[in-house]
């Protein structure tokens, strides 16, 4: 089937969203930027298509009567089997990576000691993966990196007490290798790691064998591809593929909402205000200039800052009672002013809602800058699934804009992939 | 990168700059007077008739921002307290200063005899010359140009400029120079003006052809160069423009676009574009390519204007001297209010049938940059076409983000190529 591709490469996530020619959406793919944005896109496109391939899954148990109201379950079964198979792939392959880089004079002797406690701890790496990926276990992260880390950290050092090995040695392995993998290309063959899932899916394997193995017979072909997002100069595609990221999230929000005529996307380094018109094109935009103050990786610094996880800052937030006010939208100095509030004895939450409110004021400032916030309004990018960030915007466009419908789409990091694939139906179907 | 390719009127033209830079380095051999001047308001005639010398210290700041001196000029002019925020240009100058006043021909600048400030529109020329004065010790000779707040300029105005250049300007350069004022050598002066003002008026009107035969910006800077600077009045300023007319001309038979400096005339202009702001300089070639790779050519800009709107019909006049001088001073772009500015944006949107304006806002330029995005907002409304905002710096290399400013460039003409796409499909 022919299938069109958006791809996204922001500075922090690289996003893919594989639409049919009646601009359906098949499938999402994300992974993280890395330093290399050959890998991001590929790493992307291969998870829109393994999304896409669950898509076809669907719709073909959606002709099994007798598994009628468990496909969710079932699919999420496979899925976790798909996803298990595909990390212990990388996980040999880190392994391997791992033995091969163990060389040079700081482990001159040891060689064989350290092989063997990196061995030991793979081995246990593997034997935990079925309860990292077992139904309902919860991840903090889908990407490889994040998932082999947190657990290599654990268990590498267990090891090392035990076999009476300093872990710093074999971390200095992992941090070389952890790269090596990382930027290595995808491993192809989604449709045999989708069998070999099959095999070790539980539920009603004999039921669903058959339509499962018939739809991975599918062909995907890459009928029209469109890279966006900064990194898009870096996509091995000619120039008429290569859309700007303001005119792929102008239409993103559209597809999503059609009635939207404002745009407010909040990413990594940058923020855009942008007003569409009734058919998505975009009138007029503003984004920060010469300095990303207010944008997500503020909020990333600032997890780094109170040793938190991204994920966990919103949560936080919501729980303040009392808004702690701070002035600076530089990053660093952000930082500063972080530590100096709670060394006056301010509670977390409540310096979070404030370095939250800190960055709608800056979008406020974009969005005035774009010519002001029209109904309706959509929120997107990375930020809008904070929802401390989103209770900030409401409560200012509210006293700046009025009655404003607000439109935030679950898949909002996605808009400018999915404004990417319309763009490549569009370039081939019309 | 490759050698810039550059037209026979551009080596001409750097030829008369650099005999300019060697009669001011030269003065203490010569004996010529030398005096420091700026370029929106500038009375080089008015020099010619006492034979002194022309410097202007935007020029040397923008040399130095192109030939990638000023960021340690700026750097300099920082340590001596100078902050982050005063215009480039008079950090550039400033920090030359501190690094041994090296002029472009590398030899030192002779102190200038005297500081004419004809100042125009920008108040920052005002601080600049304050600090000169302390330096060099010279004499001073201020004219006082009234804004044109109300968008025009009243009779009023003209009288009090003239009275100045009749009593302090002109007896002030009479003292520095020991020369007798003579207004026909004024008349034959401007006469030459006058001329060399109407090549250039027909030279920047070409860009209302398709395709356009000059860039109104990149192209435009090295256009306005004899008459913005030391060669208003001359006969070489004559000879360059007749030169650069042959080369439109002959680009206009062949059909061809303008040479850019990768060689080659850049023909298949996709974005017809109004500019609005000064170039950043530290970049230039940068900047330039990431317009003709995109297929955007400029028709028109604002910056081409800022040394005298000669498009509007206005010429220096040797039947009234004096008063031409002073409608002159009066009429540069950077001394028009906001509405005058939007007006004239407006109209050239229009009449060279662009696809936009597009404003490069100059972070350090505090009187210039303060209501541009608000022209552009007023231009978008008045003409129905898209605009758009980057901005740079003129001499810091620091505020030249290049990923930025191309992300938004390319934005901003897939844009203009979308909406264009979109009237197509509604028509």
């Amino acid at each position: 089937m022919r299938c069109f591709i958006g791809i996204d490469l922001g500075s922090t996530t690289t996003k893919a969203v594989v639409m049919d020619e009646n601009l359906h959406v098949l499938g999402r793919g994300i992974t993280n930027s890395r330093s290399n944005y050959d890998t991001a896109a590929a790493v992307s496109k291969q998870e829109a298509l393994v999304d896409t391939r669950l898509t076809l899954f669907r719709r073909a148990l959606a002709g099994v009567p007798e598994v009628s109201g468990r496909v969710g379950e079932i699919l999420a079964d496979l899925e976790r089997n798909f996803r298990r198979v595909q990390f212990l792939e990388q996980l040999d392959d880190l392994e391997r990576t791992c033995i091969v880089n163990v060389q040079g004079p700081r482990f001159a002797g040891r060689e064989t000691a350290v092989i063997d406690v990196l061995e030991e701890t793979f081995r246990r790496l593997r034997e935990h993966s079925a309860a990292l990926f077992a139904p309902g276990a919860r991840r903090k992260s889908d990407f490889f990196r994040d998932l082999a880390g947190s657990d290599f950290m654990q268990i590498g050092e267990a090891v090392c007490r035990d076999a009476g090995i300093g872990f710093d040695l074999i971390l200095n392995v992992y941090d070389k290798s952890i790269i090596t993998v990382e930027n290595r290309p995808p491993a192809g063959d989604m449709e045999g790691k989708f069998l070999r899932a099959l095999e070790q899916a539980k539920l009603d394997a004999g039921l669903v064998e058959k339509p499962v193995r018939d739809a991975l017979a599918i062909p995907l072909e890459e009928t029209y591809v469109v890279g966006t997002g900064y990194g898009r100069v870096r996509l091995p595609f000619p120039k008429e593929h290569i859309r700007s990221e303001i005119l792929c999230h102008g239409l993103g929000a559209h597809m999503m909402y059609p009635g939207t005529r404002t745009v407010l996307d909040i990413g990594g380094q940058d923020t855009k205000g942008i007003q569409v018109d009734p058919s998505g094109i975009v009138e007029n935009f503003q984004m920060n200039d010469r300095c990303a103050a207010g944008c997500g990786r503020y909020l990333g610094y600032i997890a780094d800052e109170m040793n938190m996880g991204l994920h966990e800052l919103g949560p936080l937030a919501m729980a303040s009672t009392k808004q702690v006010r701070i002035n600076s939208t530089c990053t660093v100095f952000a930082g500063a002013e972080l530590r100096d509030r709670l060394a006056l004895g301010e509670k977390r939450e409540d310096i979070l809602a404030g370095l939250h409110r800190a960055i709608i004021l800056r979008a406020m400032s974009i969005l005035s800058r774009a010519g002001g916030v029209k109904d309706q309004f959509t929120f997107t990018g990375g930020v809008a699934k904070n929802e401390a960030a989103v209770r900030e915007l409401r409560k200012l466009i509210k006293e700046n804009y009025g009655d404003v419908q607000i439109n935030i789409d679950p898949d909002s990091i996605y808009t400018g992939a999915l404004g990417g694939a319309t763009f490549a139906v569009r370039a081939v179907v019309n | 990168m490759s050698d810039a390719v550059k037209e026979p009127s551009m080596l001409l033209q750097k030829e008369m700059i650099a005999k300019n830079y060697e009669a001011i380095t030269s003065k203490n051999e010569t004996g010529r007077k030398v005096a420091s001047t700026f370029v929106p308001g500038n009375l080089n005639e008015l020099l010619m008739c006492f034979g002194i010398v022309n410097n202007l210290p935007e020029i040397n700041a923008i040399q130095n921002g192109m030939r990638k001196l000023s960021g340690s000029y700026i750097m300099e002019a920082e340590k001596g307290g100078h902050s982050e925020d005063v215009c480039t240009y008079v950090k550039a100058d400033i920090g030359m200063m501190g690094k041994g006043n090296i002029a472009p021909n590398g030899k030192p600048f002779p102190e200038p005899d005297v500081l004419l400030l004809s100042y125009t529109g920008c108040y920052t020329f005002m601080k600049w010359f304050e600090l000169l004065r302390e330096q060099y010790k010279c004499p001073t000779l201020m004219l006082h140009v009234p804004y044109e707040g109300d968008g025009h300029a009243t009779k009023n105005m003209r009288d009090y400029i003239v009275r100045q250049l009749r009593e302090v300007v002109i007896p002030g350069l009479e003292q520095v120079s020991g020369v007798k004022f003579d207004i026909d050598r004024l008349r034959e002066a401007l006469r030459l003006s006058a001329q060399a003002e109407e090549h250039l008026v027909w030279t920047l009107e070409q860009g209302k052809r398709k395709p356009s035969p000059i860039d109104a910006y990149f192209g435009g800077v090295y256009y306005i160069g004899p008459i913005f600077t030391a060669f208003r009045g001359t006969p070489e300023a004559i000879a360059y423009y007749e030169a650069l007319r042959k080369e439109v001309q002959a680009r206009i038979d062949a059909g061809q676009g303008p040479v850019t400096p990768d060689g080659g005339s850049f023909d298949d202009q996709k974005y017809r574009l109004v500019v609005e702001g000064p170039p950043n300089w530290t970049n230039f070639r940068e900047f330039w390519k990431m317009f003709y790779d995109e297929g955007a050519v400029v028709v028109a800009s604002s910056y081409t204007k800022v040394g005298g709107m000669y498009d509007l019909g206005f010429r220096h006049d040797p039947d009234h001297p004096l008063e031409s001088l002073a409608d002159y001073c009066l009429g540069c772009y950077t001394n028009r209010n906001l509405p005058t500015r939007i007006d004239i944006l407006a109209k050239y949107v229009e009449e060279y049938e662009a696809d936009g304006l597009l404003i490069n806002s100059i972070k350090s330029c505090n009187s210039f940059s303060a209501g541009q995005l608000m022209i552009m907002k007023e231009v978008e409304r008045k003409t129905g076409k898209p605009g758009a905002f980057i901005e740079t710096d003129l001499v810091d290399p620091r505020y030249f983000s290049a990923a930025n400013v191309k992300n938004r460039l390319e934005s901003y003409f897939q844009m203009i190529e979308q909406k264009r796409r979109g009237a197509a499909k509604a028509a």
